[in-house]
């Protein structure tokens, strides 16, 4: 019986090894071709780059002056970092309000926010980035509050959830105790608050830093501040000669930051991950 | 408490309640109302009741196709992600070392993003496919299945996990007792294993279904609808009638509206199911 169960689990080992090679194959591929000569990409994509093939760092100079992806890469990161804390602050607040105070408006407010859960993009984007376009929000700072609006639904839905399960008696104990409504928030609530914290953080991080769509919209390609995304997109999606050699560097340079991330705080966004299909 | 509290209603929802209105309810309700509109830009509107819904269908099949499409790559990748994903799962729950590496890596390209998943994806289908002297964009079955694949490498690990999660929840004794009780490895999955991770196979499901519905950056990177728009998905023909062809905007807000209520449709089945299910249990 131990026996038959071990060579089982002989085998299942070496289908896992296989898929790990597998989920690696195309990263590792990636690497390997940003390191060729770009006219050998398409004629000998699966040979290691030597000799002539070999390109040093000429790609990623290449890459990073076409895009200017060191600009590319701040405004992503100011964009997503300012956005995620602005998103927590705002709407842990709205949940907690909403769902404390019972009245006919708080209802409704939250039945929206979980209604606009279930809206795709595309049914608002043309008004939409038309809308930011007339009240000039077409520059990072606007961007943030797009993503604040367009992001609240799931995250006032999730914090809304942890807050019921809160009883309510520690807040009216600080309430008597003459706690102001604002530093009981502070004080009391967002120490409670910190696991939904994490999860409501990581699901808009994961959305904002790899989001296209929205960006390109708003922002557009005239400006200086293109995110990632868009400048991958800018470098492929334009007409004329493509530029293989330094689209290969790019896509290592887009996914370097999202590994490193991810190797810091792998175990967090798993549970995340988790917390949120489940409840969304 | 609550008489306290109401005084505080601009301090703890105005700011929320500004960006929801201009990125959300605005938009939204503007967007509704000009599908019945003709217009180029969002001034010069004229009513014109339901002639945007009727073009959408009958100007071109590109709408119809891209519905086709959509629907025929949501049924491959709902089926292929789950069954990947559940097996996995089954091997990772083992009592096997190393299964936490495992997980680690099976769920990394969940987080790159679709646009750079797209790209990785072309070069490496075009490079195998050049072995054969052909292309991605040959043949729109090469853009079909690239797709289903660059999905399963996405999705899979994600699903995984949430899976991974609800079979750790699967009490062991009942196991026990059902293998003291003679049975075998197949009956316990069937009688035992799947009913009780039920609740995480609706959730999987509807997950991989709306995501495949709403998908747009992989579909945008990896063939941009080419050749000749058969790989277009209902997202991106949305995003190229609005774009693409002045003076149609009205019919790409109409295909918009429609988008969404299908979307609508599936978040609302989802919702029964779970519904009915927390009912039996």
């Amino acid at each position: 019986m131990i026996r038959k169960e071990k060579i089982c689990n002989f085998f299942i080992y070496i289908i896992l090894i296989a898929l790990v090679v597998l989920f690696f194959a195309p990263v590792f591929f990636v690497i390997l071709n940003s390191f060729k000569e770009k006219l050998y990409i398409s004629s000998n994509p699966f040979s290691i780059p030597k000799g002539e093939m070999f390109a040093s760092l000429t790609n990623y100079t290449n890459g990073i002056e076409k895009t200017s992806f060191f600009h590319a890469f701040g405004w992503s990161t100011f964009i997503t970092v300012g956005s995620v804390l602005v998103i927590l602050l705002c709407t842990a607040m709205t949940a907690w309000y909403i769902t404390r105070v019972k009245s006919k408006l708080t209802s409704f407010l939250y039945y929206m926010f979980v209604f606009s859960m279930v809206v795709p993009f595309q049914m608002v984007m043309f008004t939409m980035s038309k809308l930011t376009d007339m009240l000039h929000m077409n520059n990072p700072l606007g961007m943030i509050v797009v993503y604040l609006g367009f992001g609240a639904g799931l995250s006032v839905f999730m914090f809304a959830g942890f807050v019921k399960s809160i009883p309510v008696e520690i807040e009216e104990a600080a309430l008597i105790d003459g706690c102001s409504p604002i530093k009981m928030f502070f004080t009391i609530i967002v120490p409670i608050l910190k696991p939904t914290v994490i999860t409501v953080a990581i699901l808009n991080t994961m959305w904002i830093w790899n989001d296209y769509l929205l960006p390109y919209l708003t922002i557009g390609l005239s400006t200086e501040y293109k995110t990632i995304p868009v400048v991958v997109q800018y470098l492929m999606g334009s007409y004329g000669a493509k530029d293989y050699g330094a689209l290969m560097a790019l896509l290592v340079l887009a996914i370097i930051p999202i590994i490193i991330f991810y190797l810091c705080c792998q175990k967090y966004i798993i549970k995340g991950v988790v917390a949120g299909a489940v409840k969304g | 408490m609550q008489r306290t509290l109401k005084k505080y209603f601009i301090v703890f929802t105005l700011p929320t309640l500004i960006a929801f209105a201009i990125a959300f309810v605005i938009p939204f309700v503007y967007g509704i109302y000009l599908s019945f509109c003709s217009f180029t830009t969002v001034t010069d509107t004229k009513w014109v009741w339901f002639d945007n819904y009727i073009k959408a269908f009958s100007n071109n099949k590109e709408f119809l196709n891209a519905l086709w499409f959509t629907a025929k790559f949501a049924v491959v990748a709902l089926v292929s992600i789950n069954v990947f994903a559940f097996l996995l799962s089954l091997a990772l729950t083992r009592k096997i070392k190393g299964t936490n590496i495992f997980r680690t890596i099976f769920f990394m390209p969940n987080l790159i993003g679709g646009i750079v998943l797209g790209y990785i994806w072309q070069c490496i289908i075009n490079g195998v496919l050049s072995k054969f002297d052909l292309y991605l964009l040959s043949d729109s079955k090469y853009g079909f299945w690239g797709l289903v694949i660059l999905m399963n490498w996405q999705m899979v690990g994600y699903m995984m996990v949430i899976y991974i999660a609800a079979l750790q929840n699967v009490p062991s004794d009942l196991l026990d007792a059902a293998k003291v009780d003679g049975a075998g490895a197949m009956q316990r999955l069937r009688y035992i294993t799947i009913p009780m991770v039920m609740p995480s196979i609706t959730i999987c499901t509807f997950l991989t279904l709306s995501n495949s519905f709403k998908l747009f950056d992989q579909n945008l990177a990896l063939t941009a609808g080419a050749p000749a728009k058969q790989t277009q998905m209902l997202a991106l023909d949305i995003y190229n009638t609005f774009y693409g062809r002045n003076g149609f905007e009205g019919v790409g807000q109409a295909k918009a509206v429609m988008f969404f209520v299908l979307v609508a449709v599936i978040a609302f089945t989802q919702l029964r199911f779970t519904r009915s299910r927390e009912v039996e249990s």
